[in-house]
């Protein structure tokens, strides 16, 4: 808990991930590079073809779309027990690329189900999840504009982000109840090939390096913008 | 009279004085079951196998209508302040607002929904059903709109944000009610869902006070 | 009942304005103290901090009592009887109502013969929207009669009323330091109680 708040202070946290952005930022180019070639150039699945290279762009993007909810219900509880002064702008940053992490995972799992299932939807559970919590980022993000007092907006968003994070599984559970009551067993199965595993584990890295890349930047600019505020109102 | 019972009979006797919301709320219910059909057709087979869904969705809608108002009035005339530092607990304060409107709103519909059914030919044991149900799942609308109501009280047009935090909280409740239906429809037993349903209507009752509490003390200290 | 109210290094910090820093008083039993400054100086602020609806962002507030000591702002919250500049009434409730509502939500028995006290006692059965400004004040005062707190948070305690309202409220901040309360009231009229002053 101390570490994390030895990079509480603005400047620290300026500090460091000014030191540290240039290597996220390399790295995650990398892995995408280097993931993307070897998802390419894997052989086609005897049932999906060569559509199941999408699966190395849809399942990172659920991972991450994922993750960052669970940062910003980390960062809020940081913001909500133990007050740390930075938790709130890292939540309120980390929201829209939870967002569209989300949205790309809609999109590219509609896109890779077309040719098994006929047709771009479903109601798959996996995806109806998904399509769930990004209405939960919606909200998340809805709150934090319409409250004016930044304080207020703050903690307000904490309290929905927490309520959220619980609700995720129960959420996750009768989803899939209700996937099973109306169309039987799910359809897409989770068992996943040995030569499709590296590419997909180093796809992963890379969309999570790209989020706290760009997380990081988020981050960065929102402490800028309120130290360009700050000298503004001075005068 | 103690202090609980006080907040609760005065919410719902504003309730019953500010034009009816019970009414409202009721003819937005039976408003919502007489467009689904218009636009759909009115095949009586496809009626009865969407007549969980579509009721149960126009319920949770229908609740929603007054949910915005639950902390809001309190907290624009001042009454607010004095109720928060009364000797009743911030949590059973938001306990006795969430029975209020579950009295005033969820129970009357409820107590529609077999007349609305009836619109939709659904047979009587899915009516039944869908009747418990709404009795055991519209607590856990009044709980968790609850929570949305604190969050955005300060908000003149919080109204239109509600909906958004609120209903995808509230999928289990739909999936697990309207599920209840579609069971009893098919002839298999809806106990299973029932008690699912039962066991989030619990859980929300339980914990949406706290969290209802912490949203309306931050807002108080604005 | 209260021995003592003590306020050490107060600060406070509403949005990115800072109000008042390094406050410093102390209000002992059957005592008064006003509030005066500017509007938007922090008067009411100052009041929904001892309230504890706000936290300081700097400093304590203590209060003595039977017990002992403390600094914990919900329990502070339970001694305060509250009169801000708004109301708290309800239109559709009639007086009496109103009244019984705050009496009971408050642990307290209803007492008509406080309607009287306040001079309402003919509006007991009238709905709170019927009222003119200065009768809801008056409500608003039996409301806070009828808690029965030691400590008394008032925002503009003669505002909306005439002479007799405001001569009523007189006698009722009399009456209640003379029992032993505590008044804390932001004002820009004096009190009149031979109170001290605090100025923000």
């Amino acid at each position: 808990m101390n570490f994390l708040f030895r990079y509480a202070n603005p400047h620290e946290f300026m500090r460091l991930s000014g030191a540290v952005l240039p290597f996220t930022a390399v790295a995650t180019m990398l892995c995408l590079a280097v993931g993307l070639y070897l998802g390419f150039s894997v052989p086609p699945d005897y049932q999906q073809g060569t559509t199941i290279a999408l699966l190395f762009i849809h399942v990172p993007a659920d991972v991450v779309a994922e993750l960052a909810y669970g940062a910003i219900a980390v960062c809020s509880l940081l913001s909500l027990v133990w007050r740390h002064p930075l938790a709130d702008t890292a939540a309120r940053a980390a929201a829209p690329f939870g967002a569209l992490f989300t949205a790309l995972g809609l999109v590219t799992g509609s896109l890779w189900g077309k040719p098994m299932w006929g047709t771009y939807w479903v109601w798959d559970a996996r995806l109806t999840s998904f399509l769930l919590l990004l209405f939960l980022y919606l909200g998340y993000m809805a709150l934090w504009n319409a409250i004016e007092d930044e304080t207020r907006a703050a903690r307000a968003a904490a309290i929905l982000a927490l309520v959220g994070v619980v609700n995720i599984p129960i959420i996750k559970f009768s989803v899939d109840w209700w996937s099973t009551l109306h169309q039987g067993e799910s359809i897409v199965s989770g068992k996943v090939a040995p030569v499709y595993l590296w590419p997909l584990l180093i796809m992963m890295l890379g969309y999570v390096l790209l989020f706290l890349t760009l997380w990081m930047v988020r981050i960065r600019t929102a402490i800028l913008e309120r130290r360009a505020r700050n000298l503004m109102q001075a005068n | 009279m103690s202090p609980f019972v006080t907040l609760l009979l005065r919410d719902i006797r504003l309730a019953a004085r500010s034009g009816g919301s019970a009414a409202l709320a009721l003819s937005f219910f039976a408003l919502v079951a007489t467009l689904v059909p218009l636009g759909v057709g009115a095949d009586l087979h496809l009626l009865a196998r969407v007549a969980g869904g579509i009721l149960w969705v126009a319920a949770v809608l229908a609740a929603l209508l007054s949910l915005d108002r639950l902390f809001q009035g309190d907290f624009e005339d001042g009454s607010l302040d004095v109720i928060a530092l009364s000797p009743l607990p911030l949590e059973l304060t938001a306990l006795a607002k969430i029975t209020a409107h579950w009295l005033s709103t969820g129970l009357p519909l409820t107590l529609l929904s077999p007349l609305l059914a009836l619109l939709f030919n659904l047979p009587p044991q899915p009516t039944l059903i869908l009747f418990v149900s709404l009795l055991i799942g519209t607590p856990a609308v009044s709980a968790v709109g609850a929570i949305g109501a604190s969050l955005t009280l300060s908000l003149k047009r919080g109204g239109l944000i509600l909906p958004l935090i609120i209903l995808p909280l509230l999928a289990p409740a739909v999936i697990f009610g309207a599920g209840a239906v579609s069971l009893a429809l098919d002839r298999l037993g809806a106990a299973s869902a029932l008690g699912l349903l039962a066991a989030f209507a619990f859980a929300a009752v339980l914990l949406s006070p706290f969290a209802a509490a912490a949203s309306v003390r931050l807002n108080l200290g604005g | 009942m209260i021995s003592s109210l003590t306020a050490e290094k107060l600060a406070c910090v509403r949005g990115d304005k800072k109000l008042f820093d390094g406050l410093n008083f102390r209000v002992t039993a059957g005592q008064a103290l006003a509030v005066e400054g500017a509007n938007g100086a922090g008067k009411t602020s100052l009041l929904r901090l001892i309230a504890g609806f706000l936290a300081p962002a700097a400093g304590r507030l203590i209060v003595k009592d039977a017990q002992g000591e403390s600094d914990d702002a919900e329990e502070r919250g339970k001694s305060v009887g509250w009169l801000g500049h708004q109301d708290g009434l309800k239109p559709q409730l009639t007086v009496l109502e109103q009244l019984n509502f705050f009496a009971h939500l408050y642990g307290k028995t209803a007492d008509g013969a406080l309607l009287d006290q306040i001079g309402l006692a003919r509006q007991a059965d009238l709905p709170c929207r019927y009222l003119s400004a200065g009768q809801r004040r008056r409500l608003a005062l039996a409301r806070l009669l009828a808690s029965a707190r030691p400590l008394w948070l008032l925002d503009e305690p003669f505002a909306a009323l005439d002479t007799s309202g405001q001569a009523l409220v007189g006698q009722l901040m009399a009456r209640h330091c003379g029992a032993g309360g505590i008044i804390i009231a932001a004002t820009h009229e004096p009190l009149g109680l031979g109170n001290e002053s605090l100025k923000l």
